[in-house]
């Protein structure tokens, strides 16, 4: 196995490794994307997929597991990546100048590690509940959360909703360049697919966007509301 | 003409830098960006100044040995165009300029703007040559080399191992040098043998000289003098992949 070893410490074994942690990552936005927009089927819809998901603990625990190793080695390998990358410029360009790269591609590790703060934020407020308190706490007769009441009380509060839009703008930032990349770095480079690669990657990269922005947009307008003489 | 120039000096490797002012005149606008430099420096010497050190050899574009960084871009605004093939014509009178060494780990500063390249030589010689001593010429179309396969090879040979995609990288990657000497090689039946082992032996020796990692930020691309195409380092990538799964 020393090979496999050898393989993602070299530069660019790292690159695939980055790669594919990426796109499994991306899986996981796409399905979590797809979770979410079940708010939009009405409250029962919503709830029924959390509770299914919590009265299944093995596949949501293996599942909670394997997303966090994915991520860890994301993260570290990005970071290992960058302290390689300023060490090998020990002195910078007085007059630096940029020709092709864009701003999505020049701020990977910016909007990565943001998300990241964003992501530990979300979990403590969302999952485990202990942040604004009063929307996200448990609701329902037998103490289970009503998720419906708790996304659309959340939202309710501008602040919050803004600091989720902001956080989804990174992901969109972050995947604009990530998709196409992704490509590049698996050597999947070809005149006539890879334009059609780099925009389709963007355009999902789009598409993710408005999708998860759907939901506190829709709050913040009152298309999601709670039923009337709620909780 | 008239320019104001802002040039790095440095007495020695170890000593500190700066950069320095030099207002000079009487540049003819057909004069190459060296032979500007040239023209300062028989200045310089005749007020009794240390001239400036800079690299050249051919001055046609194809020994690679000039390395400037022109206003933050390696060989100047033109595109496809090395230093030495730079004209004067391509400036405005009167303009600034700041001229930089290329910036990297693995090419430590030797004085002024010269830098020390032989990072690049120790990668070639972890793999970039076809060891198979193939006696005299084949015949014509004994070995057939299909068109679109000769013009790649072709595209990659291009490069003059100048370094400017290590000096363009914003990680100061070496990755387009090394996907172009990988992909020249291995494309054709000489190299084609050794192709696995080589792009192993060639990465391993590029990262252990401290080049940084590709972030496909394509900067390298757009810099280069002889314009190679990143997806010689999609090929690279896909190379080194098979070599680490299938060649012993
Ligand atoms: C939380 C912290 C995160 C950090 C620090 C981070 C950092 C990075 C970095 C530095 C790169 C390399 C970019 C490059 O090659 O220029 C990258 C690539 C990528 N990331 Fe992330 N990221 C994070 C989260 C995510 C998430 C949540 C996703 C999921 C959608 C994701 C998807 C990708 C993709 C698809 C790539 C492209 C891989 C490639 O270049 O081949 N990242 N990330
Ligand atoms: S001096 Fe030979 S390429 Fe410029």
């Amino acid at each position: 196995m020393g090979w496999v070893a050898t393989f993602f410490r070299s530069s660019i074994g790292s690159k695939f490794l980055m790669a594919l942690t990426g796109i499994l990552l991306l899986f996981f936005v796409l399905g979590h994307m797809t979770g979410n927009l079940l708010i939009f089927q009405g409250a029962e819809a919503l709830n029924a997929y959390a509770h299914w998901l919590h009265d299944h603990p093995k596949f949501l625990w293996t599942s909670r597991i394997v997303l966090l190793a994915i991520f860890v080695i994301h993260v570290t390998t990005a970071i290992r990546l960058k302290l390689e990358n300023m060490a090998a410029r020990p002195v910078s360009y007085v007059k630096g100048r940029t020709l092709k790269a864009t701003l999505a591609s020049r701020s990977m590790v910016f909007t990565g590690l943001l998300l990241l703060a964003y992501i530990l934020f979300h979990l403590l407020h969302f999952t485990l509940g202990v942040v604004q308190k009063d929307a996200t706490g448990p609701s329902g007769p037998g103490g289970e959360k009503d998720v419906y009441a708790m996304v659309v009380t959340s939202f309710g509060n501008p602040v919050y909703a803004a600091g989720y839009i902001l956080a989804i703008a990174l992901l969109w930032l972050h995947l604009w360049h990530g998709i196409a990349s992704f490509f590049q770095t698996m050597g999947w480079s070809h005149p006539r697919w890879t334009p059609l690669f780099t925009f389709l990657g963007k355009a999902l990269s789009l598409l993710i966007f408005l999708g998860y922005v759907s939901v506190p947009f829709s709050v913040l307008t009152g298309l999601l509301k709670l039923p009337a003489g709620g909780n | 003409m008239k320019l104001i120039l802002h040039i790095w000096r440095q007495p020695g490797p170890k000593a500190p830098g700066r950069m320095e002012r030099f207002d000079l005149d009487g540049i003819s606008e057909h004069m190459s960006f060296l032979e500007m430099l040239d023209l300062l420096n028989e200045k310089l010497t005749a007020e009794g100044k240390e001239p400036i050190a800079f690299d050249s050899d051919c001055r046609e574009g194809i020994c690679g040995m000039c390395s400037l960084v022109i206003n933050g871009v390696p060989h100047g605004p033109e595109k496809g165009t090395t230093v030495c093939q730079l004209h004067m014509r391509h400036f405005r009178d009167g303009q600034e300029i700041w001229i930089e060494p290329w910036r990297a780990k693995p090419f430590p500063i030797v004085k002024d703007l010269v830098v020390d390249r032989s990072s690049m030589d120790r990668v070639m010689a972890a793999g970039g040559y076809v060891s198979v001593n193939a006696g005299s010429a084949p015949d014509a179309n004994s070995v057939l080399v299909g068109k679109d396969t000769a013009e790649q090879a072709f595209e990659a040979a291009a490069c003059i191992g100048c370094g400017a995609c290590v000096a363009a990288c914003k990680n100061a990657s070496g990755m387009l040098f090394v996907a172009a000497k990988v992909s020249h090689l291995g494309l054709l039946p000489q190299g084609r043998e050794e192709r696995m082992r080589r792009v192993r032996r060639m990465v391993e020796a590029m990262d252990q000289e401290g080049f940084g990692n590709c972030t496909n930020q394509y900067e390298c691309e757009a810099t280069c003098p002889k314009e190679i195409p990143v997806a010689f380092i999609a090929r690279m990538n896909r190379d080194f992949l098979k070599a680490a799964l299938f060649s012993s």
